[in-house]
């Protein structure tokens, strides 16, 4: 087991803070179309211009997604992916990136796992952080036990309905970064960013300066870069999600395809004023 | 007694607010609204009038005597939930939600079914304090319960129809979440059963716990004794857990849950978690569930819509790992044989559901003493499963 002075996530933070230049972080669902396509997909979006990635383990019932996500779970879990199988996945593309990669995962297959094993797994495979949409503050005790003891960052979820001194408590247990729910609504592309999102980091930021990233409904270079206005980091989910789906029969073409948006909204995030 | 659940929402381990951060906001809100209401004595008389005056309570605890020496052994009562306006226990708890609802300013109601029942129910309150409604569903059980979808209708509710996962319950639970995650500002989520993130699972607790406060009432009065055996179906667990809770400093009670066994235990085709499952976190609480090793949740199954789902309530999770209640397996054949049972020596056509208790009194009353007594909760009334059982007696209607 290698131990790491400092957590990829952080280092990529401060390093892009230095820049003045804020995070694109885009969201893949591990297995979809093909676990092997996966691997590929993740070195593709670096290549784009990716900061870091969101590996989003697919759920038999992902209450929070929509059916963008939905449908990439179900493709996912065909081929019968499970947790175990995804970190093996991230230990051997550790051979080829030093991206940081944090973990979407619903509780239950981390319960299961037991948060301890998982969180020693998530360190040995390379993982950097992990994100349990399902997960808030007050049932996550055993998580934040274990997760500061692998380094690993724990990334809670800031909503539209969140008053602020639940703000506060979620920046305060959050390590890595704040993810910033944009809209008061399931994952899915949206063709405008939802007016929420500016009003809620201001007051968020009265909390904390920690980074702070968007994400759900960012679906355009357009909105990328509003965005990135306001936040230190940028996740886009659906909106690839959706461009896999619809080149998935054709490896060459989804590769070149996904490279091709996701560098338009690596551009995107990159070119606010 | 120890207050269950606890300030956290958990019954020892179970329970909890496993929820979207979005999400979290209105479980607090809710729950703060509830606990000023269930002190205030307006509330409690509303809804007590609306018990009486609309769903036609206290119901009988009915004596089925004929059933009893069919069976030979104990003596049998069945509180029949079934005689309720719209036909089953799941009015007990839309009422109450919907005086909450209302109580809070909340302009839509959303709400998921499985069997239909609990979709009838909140589709009747709503068009009786006149809420728009729209109900989830499953498009396999709209399939199979093509009348609780017209009967919906007919009150005005929009039916959903949910294509995703396996078409049943859990999806449409699912659904549900997924609506209210968009329009939590607006909409009150009407769970039907004691499942879900706190307070849900001890607010349809406690609005279905006047089932079991009759029947307390009404055993002592025709037996003079608290009674030795109590049986009910569970599913989510809400008619079984409306029944038990108030029986559940009586020590010498013994509670025993019904769970649908599906084609056998042994199949895995199933829907028993607490027989079969091991403990998760699903739709916002931990439980007992079905579920692979990596916590994939796995797809029940059960001739009844009603009881086809993976999970089950933290608080029935609670009373069987402390032992307080007893649970087993039913299945879909044995349930239809007490569907039979009780048509043909009672004249009461139970839903398939509550045939799932009664199928169990013919391996329990024949077991009893003939001056023991067990009371059984008739949960609902049949009309709408007799195309399914049709089906399965090779009858076309």
């Amino acid at each position: 087991m290698t131990h790491r002075r400092f957590n990829r996530i952080n280092q990529k933070f401060q390093q892009l803070r230095s820049r003045g230049t804020p995070a694109f972080m885009p969201y893949l669902c591990a297995g979809d179309p093909t676990p092997e396509l996966t691997s590929k997909l993740l070195l593709t979006l670096e290549a784009a211009g990716a900061d870091l990635i969101e590996l989003g383990v697919p759920f038999s019932d992902p209450i929070a997604d929509g059916p963008t996500i939905q449908r990439a779970s179900e493709r996912a879990l065909t081929h019968g992916i499970s947790l175990q199988q995804i970190l093996a996945q991230v230990a051997t593309l550790r051979q080829q990136t030093d991206i940081p990669i944090a973990l979407m995962s619903y509780y239950n297959p981390i319960f299961r796992m037991g948060e301890e094993a998982f969180c020693q797994a998530a360190q040995e495979a390379g993982v950097d952080g992990v994100i349990v949409p399902d997960l808030p503050p007050e049932q996550a005790e055993p998580l934040l036990a274990a997760a500061p003891k692998y380094n690993l960052a724990t990334i809670f979820l800031v909503a539209p309905t969140s008053p602020p001194e639940r703000m506060q408590r979620i920046a305060s247990v959050s390590t890595g970064f704040v993810y910033c729910v944009s809209l008061t609504g399931v994952t899915g592309a949206r063709a405008m960013l939802s007016e929420e999102v500016a009003p809620m980091i201001a007051e968020l930021r009265n909390h904390t300066d920690k980074p702070i990233s968007v994400g759900f409904g960012v679906s355009t270079p357009e909105q990328a870069t509003q965005a990135a206005q306001v936040a230190d980091g940028v996740i886009v989910g659906s909106a690839i999600v959706n461009v896999i789906e619809k080149h998935q029969d054709d490896e060459e073409e989804l590769l070149s395809a996904v490279k091709a948006f996701a560098s338009e909204l690596a551009a995107g995030v990159t070119s606010r004023a | 007694m120890q207050q269950l659940p606890d300030a956290t929402g958990h019954f020892g381990q179970f329970g909890g607010r496993y929820v979207p951060e979005t999400l979290m906001p209105a479980l607090l809100e809710l729950e703060a609204a509830y606990n000023t209401l269930k002190s205030n004595p307006d509330f409690q008389s509303e809804f007590q009038a609306y018990l009486s005056e609309y769903v036609g309570r206290p119901n009988p605890l009915y004596y089925a005597e004929r059933l009893t020496h069919a069976l030979g052994g104990a003596k049998i009562y069945l509180k029949r939930e079934d005689l309720n306006h719209t036909g089953a226990h799941k009015i007990n708890s839309a009422i109450g939600q919907i005086l909450l609802a209302r109580w809070m300013g909340k302009k839509r109601i959303i709400a998921e079914t499985g069997a239909g029942q609990h979709g009838v129910a909140t589709a009747t309150v709503a068009a009786k304090f006149d809420i728009k409604c729209e109900v989830y569903m499953g498009e396999e059980d709209i399939e199979r319960q093509a009348l609780n979808v017209f009967r919906m209708q007919l009150m005005g509710t929009k039916v959903v129809p949910v294509n995703s996962g396996s078409r049943t319950l859990k999806d449409a639970i699912n659904a549900c979440f997924r609506d209210w995650v968009t329009n939590v500002r607006s909409t009150y989520l009407l769970l039907g059963s004691v499942v879900g993130a706190h307070p849900y699972p001890m607010i349809v607790r406690d609005f279905q716990a006047v089932i079991g406060k009759e029947a307390r009432s009404q055993i002592v009065e025709k037996e003079g004794k608290l009674p030795d055996c109590i049986v009910a179906c569970v599913g989510g667990g809400s008619n079984s857990l409306g029944m038990f809770y108030p029986f559940y400093a009586d020590a010498e009670v013994k509670l025993i849950g019904v769970e649908a066994a599906g084609e056998s235990i042994r199949s895995g085709r199933h829907a028993a978690p607490l027989t079969a499952g091991s403990v998760g976190v699903f739709h916002g609480a931990k439980c007992y569930l079905l579920q692979e090793d990596d916590g994939q949740i796995t797809p029940a199954h059960s001739i009844s819509a009603g009881l086809d789902y993976p999970g089950v309530g933290p608080e029935h999770s609670y009373y069987r790992e402390t032992g307080r209640a007893e649970y087993v397996p039913i299945t879909d054949a044995e349930a239809v044989e007490g569907f039979q049972l009780l048509s043909e020596t009672e004249g009461i056509i139970p839903a398939l559901e509550s045939a799932h208790a009664i199928a169990y009194l013919r391996k329990l009353a024949p077991t009893m003493e003939a001056d023991q007594v067990i009371v059984v909760c008739l949960s609902g009334r049949g009309d709408k499963d007799v195309y399914t059982i049709a089906n399965e007696l090779g009858v076309s209607l």
